[in-house]
């Protein structure tokens, strides 16, 4: 036999990677945008302006990057402004934001639930409760649907 | 008050009326077409059309040659024509398609007819004479996922096609051997067969689960699975506007006057939308203000009793929804009326409902904007 049959390493083939009929995503043009400057954030969170410091995150969350490290750190620094919030400031913070920047949110939020640290499940969920009054199930079937992952 | 009919407790795939909408064809989530004629008050069965051999995924039937063409996801369509006995004769139609047809629709003038399937592509189909059969031309680039929803410009040449690779496009369905040659329109003047006349895309993902021409053919405008409605005016330079929406997301959708569009979807429940060139805005929830207004203190005594009638519990854990279908609506058509001007429109849902809603109730209510 000429054949090397002994090796099963054909069995580790992708095989949909070959298939003709595969979905290649659209080539976006990468951003080079990294995300808002955490000094930066820190500082407008150390004058109190919690909303500020929202919105600069919002603005300049880096939707286009390819680069997993980029998004994780960005997810963390939100997730630091999300928390310092009071219970009471998130409503008048959420009627504040227009409709691309609550979509925006409630993907920060869903990714906030992946990283629990002391407390933060219930002020995120409070977070949730507000932003799903104004946004609807809408805003969350975006959150699963947007191409732009964050 | 909207009228309610019941077909039993499976799903209503899709459905289509006849040119009087004295007959009804619908299918009930299997490989059957079910042929209804209303008489005395009722819709009493008149024909099964059981050719398909899997489900059945669309059905649209020709209101002047009265013929009925049906696609199911046995990658087949049959054309069906009433014989003088009463009985519907099926024409097998080659799609030379390898994966399910999804979608199919008549075209105005009833020369052809285009199906979209999973093979991402959609076959355009017209008879040919000296053979006596359906032929059928692909429309493949650049589909690149399964084509979900198809519409027809009024000109007969253009066609409008939603797919799940996120995007709206606009073809040239121009076959020589049927067509005229057409006349310049918003969207292009060359119209080859299968020229991409325009691409879409809303910016963000979500499949395109509905798609429709207006009236005029100007605008086009699709649902996404993203909670979205959008509009596209070929009349003022192919300008794309987008309403993202606070509920579940749309599934089907129709013109109904020149700048109205009906909507349904996951959330059960029809809505009118206005597109004014700028923006795109709620301005009904067909389902509202009658179901509403009888939602009084009185109701909970009655329910309770109903409920311990049926199901012999004292609990009001209803699982009714307060809305006429009883789960998500499946397809809207234009019952009575054109997408210029449509009085009434009938949804199927998957609660084994057609219901048909009277549009002309908006207008007393004061809010017409068109």
């Amino acid at each position: 036999m000429a054949k090397n049959t002994g090796s099963s390493a054909f069995r580790r083939v992708d095989v949909d990677q070959f298939s003709e009929e595969k979905y290649e995503e659209e080539a976006v043009a990468e951003d080079e945008a990294n995300g808002p400057n955490e000094t930066d954030i820190q500082r407008i969170l150390n004058e109190g302006r919690n909303f500020d410091a929202l919105l600069h995150a919002l603005n300049t969350a880096p939707l286009s990057t390819k680069n997993q490290l980029v998004k994780e750190r960005v997810v963390q620094t939100v997730l630091k402004v999300l928390l310092t919030f009071k219970s009471n400031e998130i409503d008048v913070a959420v009627k504040s934001l227009d409709q691309p920047q609550l979509d925006l949110l409630m993907k920060y939020i869903y990714r906030g639930f992946e990283y629990p640290s002391d407390g933060s499940s219930a002020q995120l969920l409070t977070w949730h409760e507000k932003v799903f009054s104004v946004g609807g199930l809408g805003c969350i079937i975006r959150v699963l649907t947007d191409r732009k992952r964050v | 008050m909207p009228d309610t009919f019941s077909f039993g407790i499976d799903p209503l795939t899709c459905h289509a009326w006849n040119h009087d909408h004295s007959q009804l064809a619908l299918s009930p989530n299997n490989h059957e077409v079910h042929v209804y004629k209303w008489s005395d008050g009722k819709w009493k069965l008149s024909d099964v059309l059981a050719e398909h051999v899997q489900r059945v995924t669309g059905i649209d039937w020709a209101p002047k040659s009265n013929r009925i063409v049906t696609c199911g996801v046995d990658r087949n369509a049959y054309v069906w024509t009433l014989q003088p006995d009463g009985k519907w004769k099926p024409a097998l139609v080659i799609l030379r398609i390898n994966r399910a047809a999804t979608c199919v629709k008549w075209s105005p003038l009833e020369t052809k007819f285009a199906v979209g399937s999973g093979a991402r592509l959609i076959s355009v189909c017209y008879f040919e004479q000296e053979n006596d059969w359906w032929v059928s031309k692909h429309i493949k680039k650049p589909i690149r996922s399964t084509v979900t929803c198809i519409d027809w410009h009024p000109n007969n040449i253009l066609l409008a096609c939603g797919s799940s690779d996120f995007k709206a496009r606009v073809f040239s369905a121009y076959i020589k051997e049927v067509d005229e040659k057409p006349n310049a329109t918003s969207w292009g003047s060359k119209m080859p067969f299968g020229n991409l006349m325009a691409e879409f895309s809303n910016g963000s993902g979500g499949w395109v689960h509905g798609i429709s021409f207006s009236a005029s053919g100007e605008k086009v405008a699709w649902v996404g699975h993203d909670s979205s409605i959008s509009v596209v005016n070929a009349a003022d330079g192919s300008k794309l506007t987008t309403l993202k929406t606070d509920s579940l997301p749309f599934v089907t959708l129709t013109w109904i006057k020149e700048n109205n569009i009906v909507v349904a979807g996951y959330d059960c429940s029809p809505a009118v939308f206005s597109y004014d060139g700028e923006n795109v805005v709620l301005i009904a929830r067909l389902d509202d203000s009658e179901t509403k207004q009888q939602q009084g203190s009185k109701f909970s005594a009655m329910k309770h009793f109903r409920s311990l009638d049926n199901r012999a519990t004292v609990e009001s854990n209803d699982t009714t929804l307060e809305t006429v279908h009883q789960n998500t609506v499946t397809q809207v058509t234009i019952y009575a009326g054109t997408k210029a001007n449509c009085t009434k429109c009938s949804t199927s849902g998957i609660d084994g409902q057609l219901v048909i809603w009277d549009l002309r109730s908006l207008e007393n209510s004061g809010s017409n904007s068109a």
